[in-house]
C-alpha cells in the first residue's frame, strides 16, 4: 500500500512539474533572470504548491501517524550554520547554471535528450562525494 | 525588470504547483515522508534497504510521468542552452549542494515553507539570490 501510494505521489509530482512548465530550463532561469525579461511562472508554481502543501502540514503537525500508521517524521532542526548557508549557496549557482533541479533533471531522463542524463549522473556523483567525505570525516574523529 | 508575459505561463503553473502540492501532501498524510527529492535520491544512494522500497517507487513515478503526460497531451517543449561541460558542472553542485543544504527546491522550497521552517526559508533565500546572481553572471556579464 505505502508502494502505490509511493509511486503514485511520484507520478503526480511528475505530472505537475511538467504542466507547470518547469522541466524547461529555460523557464526556470527566465524566472531567476530579474535584470533580463522576467517570467515569473516559477513563483505561481510555488504559490500553489506551498498553498495545498501548507494546510497538510497543519494535519500533520497535530498527528504522530500518517492515514496508513506510519510515523510521521518533520524535520524539526532550526540550526542556521555554515553548512546550510554555503549548501544553499552552491545548490543555488548548480541551479542558475544549467535550469535544472533534481526534480526536473529526474522528471527528464526518459524524455529522449542526453542532457538531463548526464546532470543526473554529475548530481549523483556529488551526492557520493558528499558521503565519502563526510564518512572520511567521522572515521577521523571517531 | 521587465515582466515577459508573452512567455510567462500563469494559470498552467498555478495549475501545476496545485498538482505538485497535492502530491507532496498524500506522501506526508499517507506516508508520513517528507517530498524532497534530494532526500529521496540521497536515502537510495546511502542503500539502506530497509527505507528503499518507497524511495525507489517514488523517484519510478517521477521519471514515467513523461511517458504517462504525453499520452493525452503533448510535452511542453524544452528550452536548454548550457553545454555538456556546464550541465556537468551544474549536477556536481547540485549534488553536493543539495546533501551540505540538506535540501533542494522542494525540499526546502515546497515542503518548508510550507512548514513555516525558518531554516529553510534561509535556504530558499540563499540559493534563489545565488541562481540569480549566476544567471546575471553567465548571461548579462560574459
Amino acid at each position: 500500500m505505502m508502494l502505490l501510494i509511493s509511486l503514485f505521489s511520484g507520478l503526480l509530482f511528475g505530472m505537475g512539474l511538467i504542466l507547470s512548465g518547469m522541466t524547461n530550463p529555460a523557464k526556470v532561469i527566465g524566472f531567476l533572470d530579474v535584470t533580463g525579461s522576467w517570467d515569473p511562472s516559477l513563483g505561481f508554481v510555488m504559490l500553489g504548491a506551498i498553498s495545498v502543501t501548507y494546510l497538510s502540514s497543519r494535519i500533520a503537525k497535530q498527528r504522530k501517524c500518517s492515514y496508513t500508521g506510519q510515523p510521521i517524521v518533520l524535520p524539526d532542526s532550526n540550526r542556521i550554520d555554515k553548512r546550510l548557508i554555503l549548501g544553499s549557496a552552491t545548490f543555488g549557482t548548480g541551479w542558475g547554471l544549467a535550469g535544472y533541479c533534481p526534480g526536473s533533471g529526474i522528471n527528464s531522463l526518459l524524455t529522449g535528450h542526453v542532457e538531463p542524463i548526464l546532470f543526473v549522473l554529475a548530481m549523483i556523483t556529488g551526492m557520493v562525494i558528499y558521503e565519502i567525505i563526510e564518512s572520511i570525516k567521522t572515521r577521523y574523529q571517531g | 525588470m521587465l515582466i515577459h508575459w508573452t512567455e510567462a505561463t500563469p494559470l498552467h503553473s498555478l495549475v501545476g504547483g496545485l498538482f505538485i502540492g497535492v502530491a507532496v501532501s498524500i506522501l506526508l498524510l499517507f506516508n508520513g515522508k517528507i517530498a524532497g527529492i534530494s532526500g529521496i535520491l540521497s536515502g537510495v544512494l546511502k542503500l539502506k534497504t530497509k527505507d528503499i522500497g518507497w524511495r525507489l517507487l517514488f523517484l519510478l513515478g517521477l521519471i514515467i510521468s513523461p511517458i504517462f503526460y504525453s499520452t493525452f497531451s503533448t510535452l511542453p517543449k524544452v528550452n536548454l542552452d548550457a553545454g555538456h561541460g556546464t550541465l556537468l558542472i551544474a549536477g556536481l553542485l547540485v549534488g553536493l549542494g543539495s546533501r551540505y543544504g540538506s535540501g533542494c527546491t522542494s525540499g526546502h522550497g515546497v515542503c518548508g515553507l510550507s512548514r513555516l521552517s525558518t531554516r529553510s526559508l534561509v535556504a530558499t533565500i540563499i540559493f534563489m539570490v545565488a541562481g540569480i546572481l549566476t544567471v546575471y553572471g553567465k548571461h548579462h556579464l560574459s
